[in-house]
């Protein structure tokens, strides 16, 4: 059995279609990149299979390890394994990061039937995940992504992706707004948390990801569908020759 | 015609209490010092002529008192109820210790006080003792606010009679706070209550007050009080009104300030209880270099209707004020905020700075909110805004896609919306009680949904 089956999926946002037919399979371990132009849908698809309720899946079904995702709440996805990166992570004035990360723990936890962790026994666990993506403990007592940069909201939700150890990991862009730097310390967490249990969904824009975290396939979505599937050269050649080459005769824009 | 037929009208509104007046001021309201009797006696008679406001009066625009006007009220006399100590372990902040004056419905409770280890230099008394031992501390009531035309202060001032009177001298710094608990029980059904405050603060002194009004029932009754502040030069006064009453009881108060220059006037209210409430904090920045921070925060649910209106008066120079009012308003609540800064032509170089945000958490809530800057100096920085929002959806999905139930993603991202006017409480005890109270009140909220 696959960790994720996708068939024939649409969605829409409001009246507009933005996913036409996704058909997408993911087994455990496997590092799936997802590319194409603005508007070819692949951030929608990341959102969708967050359960995001700003899109409405109008068609297709998504199975996550045997069971219809489409069926579950966002939060019963989270506590299932799912974990999305966002592209833009939310600011929530007022909430520690510290308490909303083990608010979080806790609640995943409970959901696999394992006891809640206190303030100090999380503290230790946090000592080590800190540890993977570089960054100063102090972050723990600021508000979530209150008044962080670019850099240390990506590196935040690396360091969720750490603690809460999800089954399927989908970065939404994430190294969008980064400079190389911030884009190398970002990818050496996410490979720290690679293995043969943990699938990743890697959307973005830009090949120049793919050489630090480098994927098994590659996908390329334009006007909501997968055009073109092949493994991590198909990546240099998109670098290489843009994606024109792929899209013509292919409805680009989500309006085409 | 017409002119008799508007007196008859006066005359009913006020009827109810022309007998309960006229008990007080032959009875035990007789002791009072003369100044006192004949300030209840020109009170009464403002009474009379303004009977109670109606929502023409522009003051009174969003909130309409017919509920309370329209009940006749027991004035309480004497000493009654059945509260124990340990009933009162609720309201105490979990500090006991605290120099700490109870009051009964309406009625000053020694039995439950705990003025022992007053620092030299201050005098807490009840308005009785004081007016019988120490009348020169009276002499201020009256004078720092004022009641001709406004009908619940005239009504206070009428049938003053209890309360608490704290005089704190020059150079004296309080560090305990201090507490006046204004309790009822179900003996309060169907009575009013007309408490009368007045703190001085000397030059240079400092202290923290804590006026609570809580219930042990939900009987409807009504609580009508009057403090009246006064911050000498260079003092400092901390003052947090905790308006808690009953589910079903009529609140009114006023707290009313004046500041003389370098002084600092610190306001934090409260109002979570009560049907039908109404909290009106005025100060006066009367000196030169005065600051004056008035925060406040309101959590309603059900039908609960409350009002808050503030006025900050910039009379003089080089002052500052800042005002943050916070509600969060569920079911189909109706909550108003009207704050007023005004600035006189003299008052250059004045800093202000006014914002009132509400959390509509249902569709059925309702906020009239209403941030007015009066300004006529012209070398000014000023600044209000008013926001009224909902939960962050973008948010409440961040948190849920982290495995975070919708409940408890709600409880946090409301308490994160009152957390940083709660932060602005200096009392540490005070603070954790309120953020305790915020944070209860919205687990239960989320866990009914």
């Amino acid at each position: 059995m696959s960790l994720l089956e996708i068939h024939g999926l649409t969605a829409s946002v409001g009246d507009k279609p933005i996913l036409r037919g996704i058909n997408l399979t993911v087994n455990a371990g496997e590092t799936h990149a997802a590319m194409g132009p603005n508007g070819s849908g692949k951030s929608t698809l990341a959102q969708v299979l967050a359960g995001n309720p700003a899109y409405e899946v109008t068609g297709g079904s998504i199975t996550y390890k045997g069971q219809d995702l489409l069926e579950m709440d966002p939060e019963v996805r989270a506590q299932a394994g799912i974990f999305l990166a966002f592209q833009y992570p939310v600011e929530i004035p007022g909430v520690s990061n510290a308490y909303f990360l083990r608010a979080a723990y806790n609640e995943v936890r409970k959901a696999r039937g394992e006891g809640e962790v206190d303030p100090l026994e999380f503290a230790d666990i946090m000592e080590e995940k800190l540890a993977l993506v570089d960054m100063d403990p102090g972050m723990l007592q600021r508000s979530v992504n209150t008044g962080f940069s670019g850099g240390e909201k990506k590196r935040n939700e690396i360091l969720q992706l750490a603690v809460l150890e999800p089954s399927l990991a989908i970065l939404d862009e994430t190294d969008s707004g980064l400079d190389i730097d911030a884009l190398r310390t970002v990818a050496d967490g996410v490979n720290k948390l690679r293995d043969r249990n943990r699938s990743f969904v890697v959307v973005t824009h830009y090949q120049r990801l793919l050489n630090y975290i480098v994927p098994d396939f590659v996908h390329v979505l334009a006007g909501g569908r997968i055009v073109k599937s092949g493994g991590k050269e198909l990546a240099l050649a998109l670098e290489e020759k843009g994606y024109d080459w792929l899209t013509e005769g292919e409805p680009v824009g989500v309006n085409a | 015609m017409t002119a008799e037929a508007t007196i008859e009208r006066v005359v009913t509104a006020a009827t109810p209490f022309e007998d309960a007046f006229r008990a007080l001021i032959e009875g035990d309201g007789a002791q009072a010092p003369a100044h006192i009797q004949s300030l209840r006696s020109a009170a009464f008679e403002a009474f009379r002529r303004l009977g109670f406001p109606t929502t023409k009066n522009e003051d009174w625009h969003f909130t309409s008192v017919a509920p309370i006007a329209e009940h006749d009220y027991l004035h309480i006399t004497t000493q009654s109820g059945d509260v124990q100590r340990s009933a009162l372990a609720p309201f105490l902040f979990g500090r006991s210790e605290w120099h700490t004056l109870v009051f009964v419905n309406g009625r000053y409770a020694p039995e439950l006080s705990n003025t022992s280890g007053l620092p030299k230099g201050v005098t807490l008394l009840d308005l009785r003792r004081a007016w019988q031992e120490a009348p020169q501390l009276t002499e201020p009531l009256g004078r720092l606010t004022r009641h001709d035309d406004r009908a619940f202060s005239a009504l206070n001032t009428a049938f003053m009679h209890d309360g608490a009177v704290l005089h704190v001298d020059r150079d004296v710094e309080v560090d305990m706070p201090i507490h006046l608990l204004f309790v009822t029980d179900a003996v309060a059904a169907k009575s009013m209550m007309h408490p009368r405050n007045l703190i001085v603060v000397g030059r240079h002194a400092k202290a923290t007050v804590i006026e609570s009004y809580v219930s042990l029932s939900d009987a409807v009754y009504f609580t009508n009080a009057v403090t009246e502040v006064s911050v000498a030069e260079g003092a400092t006064l901390h003052h947090y009104k905790m308006q808690r009453e009953g589910m079903r009881a009529f609140h009114v108060g006023t707290i009313e300030a004046r500041q003389a220059r370098d002084s600092h006037y610190i306001s934090f209210s409260l109002s979570t209880g009560g049907s039908l409430t109404r909290t009106n904090i005025y100060t006066t920045l009367a000196g030169e270099g005065c600051g004056a921070t008035l925060n406040g925060l309101y959590m309603l649910d059900g039908e609960q209707h409350c009002d808050h209106q503030t006025l900050i008066a910039h009379v003089q120079p080089n002052c500052f004020s800042r005002e943050l009012y916070k509600g969060v308003l569920d079911g189909q609540s109706h909550g108003v905020f009207n704050g007023k800064v005004y600035v006189d032509p003299i008052a250059q170089k004045t800093d202000g700075k006014q914002t009132n945000n509400t959390l509509l958490l249902s569709d059925k809530a309702q906020i009239d909110t209403k941030p007015q800057l009066e300004i006529f100096a012209d070398d000014v920085k000023c600044t209000h805004g008013a926001t009224v929002g909902r939960l962050d959806e973008q948010a409440l999905f961040y948190m849920k896609s982290r495995g975070v139930s919708r409940a408890l993603a709600r409880e946090l991202l409301t308490y994160a919306f009152a957390a940083d006017v709660l932060e602005t409480i200096e009392q540490p005890s005070v603070r954790e009680e309120l953020e305790r109270m915020t944070l209860r009140r919205f687990m239960t909220v989320a866990d009914d949904r």
